[in-house]
């Protein structure tokens, strides 16, 4: 088996053994599995509105699952994608509420203003990484709380709806990614252009990886970092460069969910999609493509728990349990497919063996 | 002034306590070389198992079914924390990922489970723990009102998990082995411990504390469980690390934290508090041990080998 192959092994196994598990939970209170699954299909695509709605509901988790992915490529476990998108949801919004200019300027700010908020908030791990070698899973964590409680202050302080302390105002539709007549042309389906900055951020970090001195410092630094370092490559700064991006890309899933997604945000929530980006990572094997690929199946996980939840009685949180579990067995599959590979060479040599006694 | 303090005290101590439980049984993951940033879910999986229970048996026997979820919390999060164990130590998993998945699972399986129960994602419990008046002591001056004035039991026990931790971890032959995995694990193996055994058995403790920590938020000042712990298992995690791996470090810095939290829970009623935003004060646990582990970065305290996988068909 080759490492392509290999890796494309592993994700299914995981996604399979997924959704097993979901099958098993659904049994367990009484429903049926095959419905269930089936009510998910259907509410994913029985009509062009859903369809699109698996796209928009997948779009930011594009973008969260290519920050953990670039950041896994320099070595780097960013579990802060929730903070950083959180962050950069912040800035946007805030530029998109307080700034006057026309929608051609202002979304090209709220953009940058995402991708620098988002950016700082990986930068701060990423140098304390280099500087002081201070784990990036604690660092992130410690950026995710700290993000949660600026946001919890800084929204009813700052950018606060009307009549509710406990959300931001509405975005006007000058500062929103939806575009009316793509909205309206799918039945009002939360598609919008974050699906166009998730598609271009694929091939851009496609392209850096695979074509840049940059993206080959950062991979070399991944893998080994003491022969990168010897081979006259600044680890330093490729680790906090690798942090700053891979904030900077999560600060954009900030962007196309409060903004594209939701036309506002909420306070006291880490947003879970910040998680989910480590499932889609591993699952799409850190590669830009597989990422947008498992964004997209966990999208549709997402948008139609609700349809399964009305038809069937099985609570939602089937969706979020299943994509959890795939990350339990995305950590464990190594183990597995060892496993798997030990009883087909067993199985072989059984079989020769039944051969050699027929001679 | 004194009134204030006098005020705060008893919320700071039952908000210090359930994080306290729970950052004592990371000590144990951790020391043992078992990273556990699942604690958050441990807790919240402890916390379903009592609130089951405790919605169960409530109206028949109110003051028993509180001890009784109390016990089967701490059973649900040992068992939760199986899960992790086999992970990260029988199949050589990235602790951090099976860490995370842990946190996942627990927040939606609890709440799939509960719906499917109770009908909505919420437990209540009409009744808690009472706060009681310790007799005799709760008279001295100063302290009287500080510490022994309606507090809860669950405190006390906490504090003797505390005590015994202490007298495990540096006084018995299983404590010294236990940090003897965390330490060097396969130093340890060449003296005969059985290095798999003593993870299992620490991050197993690690999750019927957690569990533990997450009952007690429940029958003390929630009343309610709704799928979450709000970061306090994360609180958790930032304390054992700000109290460098030491038990009495993560007594100092738990209750740090939690009276920084405390007061900036209660600012907007005592407009005295409002002089530090409280913003700052809900940071504040973060920032410090962000810059607590840049200051020790040389020196740090951290289990060795925590983190890393032990493989004895490897070397």
């Amino acid at each position: 088996m080759n490492k392509k192959n290999s890796v494309l092994v592993r994700s299914l196994l995981a996604t399979g053994l997924g959704l097993v598990a979901g099958a098993i939970m659904m049994l367990f209170i009484g429903a049926n599995p095959f419905e269930g699954y089936f009510y998910l299909v259907k509410g994913a695509f029985m009509s062009v509105e859903r369809t699109f709605n698996v796209v928009g509901t997948g779009t930011a988790l594009v973008l969260t699952g290519l920050s953990v992915a670039f950041a896994f490529k320099t070595g780097l476990f960013n579990i802060g994608a929730a903070g950083q998108m959180l962050i950069g949801g912040l800035c946007a919004s805030t530029v998109g509420l307080l700034v006057p200019l026309p929608r051609i300027a202002l979304l090209p700010t709220m953009f940058i203003a995402a991708a620098l908020g988002g950016g700082l908030w990986g930068a701060v791990p990423g140098v304390l990484k280099a500087k002081f070698n201070v784990h990036e899973v604690v660092a992130t964590i410690m950026m995710n709380w700290i993000a949660y409680w600026i946001a919890f202050y800084y929204i009813p302080t700052f950018i606060k709806a009307e009549f509710m302390t406990t959300e931001s105002a509405l975005l006007p539709a000058k500062a929103s990614l939806k575009i009316p007549w793509l909205t309206e042309l799918t039945n009002g389906s939360y598609i919008n252009l974050g699906i166009i900055i998730a598609i271009a951020m694929v091939i851009l970090i496609k392209f850096i990886l695979d074509k840049t001195t940059l993206g080959y410092e950062l991979k070399a630094v991944g893998y080994n970092r003491d022969a990168a370092q010897y081979a006259g490559i600044k680890v330093n700064k490729n680790i906090i460069l690798s942090m700053v991006i891979a904030g900077a890309l999560a600060g954009l899933a900030g962007f196309v969910y409060y903004c594209g997604y939701s036309q506002n945000m909420q306070i006291g929530k880490l947003p879970s999609l910040g998680f989910d980006g480590i499932a889609v990572a591993l699952l799409g094997a850190s590669s830009p493509w597989g990422v947008l690929a498992a964004a997209m199946f966990f999208g549709l996980l997402h948008s139609a728990k609700g349809f399964m939840n009305a038809i069937t009685g099985i609570p939602p949180q089937i969706s979020d349990t299943i994509i959890a579990i795939i990350i339990y067995f995305t950590a464990t599959s190594l183990f597995i497919e060892r496993l798997i590979k030990k009883v087909i060479a067993r199985r072989k040599e059984k079989a020769k063996d039944a051969k050699g006694g027929e001679d | 002034m004194w009134d204030i303090v006098k005020l705060i005290f008893p919320y700071a101590i039952a908000y210090t306590v359930p994080i306290l439980v729970t950052s004592l049984g990371g000590l144990y993951s951790e020391r043992s070389g078992v990273v556990n940033i699942g604690l958050e879910g441990l807790m919240v999986f402890g916390m379903f198992a009592g609130a089951y229970i405790v919605f169960l048996l409530q109206t028949v026997a109110p003051g028993l079914s509180i001890w009784l979820g109390l016990l089967v919390g701490m059973l649900g999060g040992g068992l939760f924390a199986l899960l992790h164990a086999f992970a990260s130590i029988t199949l050589n998993a990235n602790q951090v990922i099976s860490g995370t998945a842990i946190n996942m699972i627990a927040g939606a399986l609890t709440l799939y489970i509960a719906r499917t129960l109770t009908g909505s994602g919420n437990i209540q419990v009409i009744r808690g723990l009472p706060r009681v008046d310790i007799p005799i002591l709760s008279k001295i001056p100063i302290l009287g009102p500080l510490l022994f004035s309606s507090t809860y039991a669950s405190t006390w026990v906490v504090l003797g998990i505390l005590l015994l931790s202490w007298f495990i971890l540096y006084k018995t032959a299983f404590g010294l082995r236990l940090r003897a995995c965390g330490e060097h694990p396969y130093a340890a193996a060449s003296a005969g411990i059985n290095v798999y055994r003593m993870r299992y058995i620490a991050v197993v403790i690690s999750g019927m504390l957690a569990g533990l920590g997450g009952v007690i938020i429940l029958v003390t000042y929630s009343g309610e469980f709704n799928g979450s712990v709000a970061g306090l298992g994360f609180l958790a995690l930032a304390a054992l690390i700000f109290g460098q791996w030491k038990p009495l470090g993560i007594l100092g810095a738990t209750f740090f934290f939690g009276f920084m939290t405390t007061m900036a829970n209660i600012s907007q009623v005592i407009p005295e508090l409002s002089i530090i935003p409280p913003v700052v004060l809900k940071v504040f646990p973060y920032v410090m041990t962000l810059i607590a582990l840049v200051i020790f970065s040389k020196s740090s305290q951290a289990p060795k080998a925590a983190g890393q996988p032990f493989d004895l068909g490897k070397k």
